[in-house]
């Protein structure tokens, strides 16, 4: 696997906290100061209430396999078949992500089954949340 | 808008659908706006609006010599047409123009002129969806569905026959661009894609493009062709990211657009005689089902799959005429496309007619779930 050949995020102003959180092993979401509500992708307001005080706090990185597809095609810094997947974080929100450290088949990406968050560094300034499965 | 106070009275395709090397995307537009002019006798000069999508108002304006009063380049993906179709209704309604000329055209199998969308790496979906890996709309499109099947228990057979029973409705559309009949074990046999969905589950790749004309309905029968009525139309938008869709099992846009032109028509799910739901991958006609409330949550794709919508005996609810974007053509924003088939159904003049019907039901999607509109017509005078 090419991870270099990956379509690399560039980080905005209003998502740097959101990079230098998985550079740094954490993987960061915001929370609502005023209706408390947790979101997800970032932006420096609320999308339920529109309050402009908001946290941002580092999440458990536990969630469960919400949903994917298996790609059977290559993409460059992919090896087929791979999963893309969505998964359900346990704070609430869901993230688009890859499944590792298992076979990239339906038997083994079993829906709502544990996972957990692994941090693969792309280079200096990028680094990926990916998932894994874990035993709960 | 009130319902027939707008009318159809120009809708043409290009000339050819299918492969189409020789014309760049602008002259597909063209095409199809010539054949459009040409189906209500109308010429440039007559038109004083323009709306279109993949291409700019000024680009379709300047090519085809329009000098519109009122322009509309809404872009939301494959059902901007549908989108198009109420925004000129609205417009017309309230006097800012008398005749509007939508056009659609797209080079997407050849390739040549072809704009491109690109996903910039700043936008959210460029940072938290692209590095995973997805390519295009067969892996983004069909995520939410293997929730679908869990929370409801739809079956991979059941998701087949979509593709099965379109190919059936092909079968009797000369156009259309696979005819050949399929099996459910020809669908779960095809290639695989990004499972679960395989090749025949997934829309054609064409080229093509279409056009609709429209004018006040006091002004309907001035026109050469059987005039078709707007009853109800309707829209909305959810995200441009498909992981961020509120509910994997419905679509939002659906569920706004398609209520809102019902409410509009002031019409029953009963009275609908003809449906076309986009179909640019087999789950959607399921979704599209359920979230325009024909059948209840999770029964979808059993109705499809017990022949309801099918060809036969068993017919209730006609559904993607044409063969859809499964099988009739699909040339990458297909909404034009169901917007053409159901003013055929309206005038009497599709090839797989059916008889005696009085209202067409239109729904698209844009994007992966990120937009919807909805078209209810009538053939009946108001």
């Amino acid at each position: 696997m090419s991870e270099a050949r990956r379509a690399r995020p560039q980080p905005t102003p209003e998502t740097q906290h959101f990079w230098d959180g998985t550079r740094a092993g954490e993987l960061r979401l915001q929370r609502c100061n005023a209706c408390g509500k947790v979101y997800f992708p970032p932006r420096p307001f609320c999308p339920a209430c529109a309050a402009r005080e908001v946290s941002v706090f580092a999440a458990s990185g536990k969630g469960r396999l919400y949903s994917y597809v298996i790609h059977h095609r290559p993409v460059p810094g992919f090896t087929p078949p791979y999963a893309i997947a969505v998964v359900e974080l346990d704070e609430g929100p869901r993230l688009m992500t890859n499944i590792i450290g298992c076979p990239q088949t339906p038997e083994a990406l079993q829906l709502d089954m544990p996972v957990e968050v692994v941090f693969e560094k792309l280079d200096d300034e990028i680094t990926l949340p990916l998932f894994r499965p874990v035993a709960r | 808008m009130n319902p027939k106070s707008i009318a159809i009275v120009g809708a043409a395709e290009t000339t050819r659908l299918g492969v189409i090397p020789d014309m760049s995307q602008i002259q597909l537009h063209a095409d199809a706006a010539l054949n459009a002019m040409a189906d209500a006798g109308l010429k440039p000069a007559d038109i004083d609006g323009i709306a279109t999508a993949g291409e700019t108002p000024v680009t379709v304006a300047h090519y085809l010599g329009l000098t519109p009063k009122w322009v509309d380049g809404t872009a939301v993906g494959g059902c901007s047409f549908m989108i198009h179709v109420r925004h000129a209704a609205a417009a017309i309604a309230s006097g800012l123009c008398r005749t509007v000329l939508i056009t659609h055209g797209e080079s997407g199998r050849s390739g040549v002129g072809r704009t491109r969308n690109v996903v910039a790496p700043t936008s959210l979906a460029g940072q938290f969806e692209q590095p995973y890996g997805p390519m295009g709309p067969p892996t983004l499109f069909t995520i939410p569905v293997l929730r679908y099947m869990k929370t409801y228990g739809l079956s991979h057979e059941q998701l087949a026959m979509v593709s099965v029973v379109q190919r059936e409705w092909a079968a009797k559309n000369p156009r259309a661009t696979f005819k050949t009949p399929i099996t459910v074990d020809d669908v779960l046999n095809s290639r695989m894609i990004a499972y679960p969905f395989r090749l025949l589950q997934c829309c054609l790749v064409t080229d093509g493009g279409g056009a609709l004309i429209m004018v006040a309905a006091e002004r309907g029968r001035d026109f050469p062709q059987k005039p078709v009525y707007i009853l109800g139309t309707g829209e909305s938008v959810e995200t441009p990211m498909v992981s961020q869709m509120q509910d994997f099992t419905s679509s939002r846009a659906f569920r706004v657009a398609g209520p809102t032109a019902f409410a509009e028509a002031g019409i029953t799910h009963q009275d609908v005689d003809h449906l076309m739901i986009y179909d640019a991958f087999a789950h959607l006609p399921i979704y599209g089902l359920e979230d325009l409330g024909f059948v209840p949550r999770g029964e979808g794709g059993a109705f499809i799959a017990e022949r309801n919508t099918a060809p036969g005996p068993n017919l209730k609810l006609p559904l993607n005429t044409n063969g859809g974007g499964l099988s009739y053509m699909h040339s990458g924003m297909y909404g034009m496309y169901a917007l053409q088939e159901s003013v055929r159904q309206m005038r009497g003049t599709a090839p797989a007619q059916i008889p005696g019907a009085k209202i067409s039901v239109c729904h698209g999607v844009g994007g992966m779930f990120a937009a919807s509109g909805t078209i209810i017509m009538s053939n009946e005078p108001p």
